[in-house]
């Protein structure tokens, strides 16, 4: 396919499960996704959605045991990080793939200095001299917007405020010019003014060097101001996933719709009572052989509890390239067996 | 007064709460933060009022102070008619079953060797002397009121999800009939699917048993949804005390106008047209606030006298109550117009960039 040369990084059925003392939890549930190059895609979910986990996984960041990747290809210009050699995987990650944390506060190491840490991936994958990694330091923090960069380098994480650190971690995943930036909710432990100076510089940058960006949030209000495609995670699965201002427009998902109205808005008319979702997000200790928004669904019926829905295009177009559901009022055969 | 009507519930006054600093080898106190430095605003009875801001602009400390859980430094809480902020020890005991909490997080708020029966009942240990059976009976009661099902009586904190546990806290806030709750980012900590539902409990146990709010978070959209009248914060002070509606359609503060724009609506369409302010830089540290006006270092629309003279809150319309030398001081207005719009201009040039 066209399109899919394109892709920068394309996962196919991915599984991860945690085996624990109380049984196996299946935190990821065949999740299939590609990224193009220079895109910005979007992924929302709850706690214990899976989207953290996912992206995780593909890094094969998450400690084992007790997690364990079932299954599944996560091919980076072809080639499947789920299957190479550790050493190889190393030469992937900070290189070709950045990562950035949520936690500011404790994803730096309080002993080293900033320059320290902005530099070690300079000279293990570029193999920098020393005075170059220096260099590029400063640059990087300048690139990320850091006032009086050079002397900066000395300090220590303790002397920088939260939206200073997160710079720095963004100045550190981007040492390298990766091709890829995962960024798992960079903002949610940032105040509202220091989140807009954020997505603002994420902006910029993509601008700038064109790398194409996995924003994992639950705020689906900063996902409609940065996003190019949305993917809607529930249950450890992918629901739905369009374009962003389809997804925003035209909601297929029963969950997707629900987590749209509960949000209260800034603007326009105030709603009186707030539209509630009921119950409990699922819990995975078993395979998925059910929708596992079922429970909470206002719309459920017999073929919900029948079978786990699959993921079907509403727009004609190839599954994952247009706007696609897993639902099954939106799959003819899963409505026809409701019926039959 | 603003409103006509009945006196207001809740009325603070000039409120400080200062915390010292002590250094060195003798430990002197050498400078104190100022985390609550003169905060004045009421609360009519059966009514919400929105204390909202960022991390470390003190809102949390406001009400932790209101209910004495703090000495205050100075200034009156009056609530109900007596000045909790000045109560003798014993008085204020019998004052606390009037005013109670609801905290942030509900995983440690809650004691996790306690059963939720003991959890809830305490404050009926405390303060009344019921049997067991009408202590029961009355933690039914509250269980019904807040949406936990009867059978839970006996299990304990871990075994609940983040929004039932949240329902506890406020179960056990309820126990002693409060006329007055602080709820202190109530949802902060939970899913948003969960979020709504609390605050459906909230509201309609506000409606049902004429309770007053003061309900501190850092959600816009949440406040908005909830509260009448609106405080906005900055480093201790309050920069803006609005009704609701008024607030967000139209912000007077420069900081309310910032904080306003800086919210995230989850409309693609909205966030392409939208022209956000971004402000440059951190809130300064409350140890050493600036000179004249706390957002003087941040302001997009600073002028010379905002450098040297702290601003008061002052009614500039009906209701509306500004700390802003923008909108003190008629004649200064004028004079200051055309450079203050110079100055909007290289602001917003230097952002598009």
């Amino acid at each position: 396919m066209a399109d899919l040369a394109a892709s920068v990084l394309e996962v196919r059925g991915l599984r991860t499960v945690f085996r624990t003392r109380g049984g196996e939890i299946h935190a990821v549930n065949d999740v299939s996704f590609h990224l193009r190059r220079g895109e910005l895609l979007g992924v929302v979910g709850e706690s214990g959605s899976g989207k953290s986990v996912t992206m995780m996984s593909l890094l094969r960041l998450l400690p084992m045991p007790p997690a364990e990747i079932r299954g599944g290809q996560a091919l980076l210009d072809g080639r499947d990080l789920l299957s190479m050699s550790d050493e190889d995987l190393r030469s992937v990650r900070g290189a070709r793939v950045g990562f950035v944390f949520q936690d500011p506060m404790t994803s730096l190491n309080p002993v080293f200095t900033l320059g320290n840490q902005i530099m070690e991936p300079l000279i293990k994958h570029l193999r920098m001299s020393k005075a170059q990694a220096e260099t590029r330091a400063v640059e990087l923090l300048e690139l990320v917007g850091i006032p009086d960069a050079r002397s900066r380098l000395y300090q220590y994480p303790h002397q920088f405020s939260g939206g200073m650190r997160q710079r720095v971690m963004i100045a550190i995943a981007l040492a390298c010019d990766p091709d890829v930036l995962i960024a798992d909710e960079p903002t949610t432990a940032l105040d509202v003014t220091i989140q807009a100076q954020i997505l603002e510089l994420v902006q910029e940058l993509r601008q700038k060097l064109g790398m194409a960006i996995i924003w994992i949030t639950h705020d689906l209000g900063v996902i409609a101001g940065i996003a190019d495609r949305v993917m809607v995670m529930y249950g450890g699965q992918v629901v739905e996933q369009a374009p962003v201002r389809e997804l925003f427009a035209n909601p297929q998902h029963p969950y997707t719709r629900a987590l749209l109205q509960t949000i209260p808005r800034i603007s326009g008319p105030r709603e009186a009572r707030l539209k509630v979702i009921e119950g409990q997000p699922p819990i995975l200790n078993a395979p998925l052989t059910a929708c596992p928004f079922r429970a909470r669904c206002e719309f459920r019926h017999d073929a919900c509890d029948a079978a786990n829905p699959p993921r079907r295009a509403i727009d004609g177009l190839p599954v994952g390239q247009g706007h696609d559901v897993a639902c099954h009022w939106h799959a003819p055969a899963g409505r026809e067996a409701a019926h039959a | 007064m603003l409103d006509a009507g009945p006196a207001p519930l809740v009325q603070v006054q000039d409120l400080k709460m200062h915390f010292p600093i002590y250094t060195g080898l003798f430990r002197r106190h050498t400078g104190d933060v100022k985390a609550v430095d003169g905060v004045s605003f009421q609360i009519q009875a059966g009514q919400t009022l929105g204390l909202v801001g960022e991390s470390g602009c003190g809102k949390s400390t406001v009400g932790r102070t209101m209910l004495r859980l703090y000495e205050p430094t100075a200034g009156r809480v009056i609530i109900d008619g007596d000045d909790v902020a000045s109560l003798p020890p014993e008085a204020l005991r019998k004052k606390r079953p009037s005013m109670q909490m609801v905290f942030q997080d509900p995983q440690a708020s809650l004691n996790p060797r306690m059963t939720l029966a003991d959890i809830v009942s305490e404050p009926l240990h405390e303060h009344t002397d019921w049997t067991r059976a009408q202590k029961l009976e009355r933690v039914y009661e509250l269980m019904d009121q807040v949406g936990l099902n009867r059978r839970f009586v006996n299990r304990f904190p871990h075994e609940f999800s983040g929004g039932q546990r949240q329902r506890i806290g406020i179960a056990r806030a309820l126990a002693l009939k409060p006329r007055f709750i602080v709820c202190d980012e109530p949802i902060a900590a939970l899913d948003v699917s969960i979020q709504a539902q609390v605050v459906n409990l909230l509201e309609d146990l506000q409606e049902k048993l004429g309770l007053t709010y003061l309900f501190i978070s850092h959600d816009l959209s949440m406040v908005r949804h909830l509260a009448q009248r609106v405080a906005v914060m900055y480093l201790g002070r309050i920069a803006e005390l609005s009704p609701s509606t008024d607030l967000y359609s139209r912000p007077l503060h420069p900081y309310a106008e910032a904080l306003l724009s800086a919210v995230n609506e989850p409309d693609p369409e909205l966030a392409l047209r939208r022209k956000r302010i971004i402000l440059k830089g951190d809130v300064p540290s409350p140890a050493n606030p600036p000179k004249g006006c706390n957002f003087c270092t941040r302001c997009p629309k600073v002028m010379d006298i905002c450098k040297t003279v702290k601003p008061d809150l002052v009614e500039v319309e009906p209701g509306r109550m500004v700390a802003c030398h923008l909108y003190t001081a008629a004649g200064s207005t004028g004079a200051s117009e055309a450079p203050e719009r110079k100055n909007q201009e290289r602001n917003q040039q230097g952002e598009n960039r």
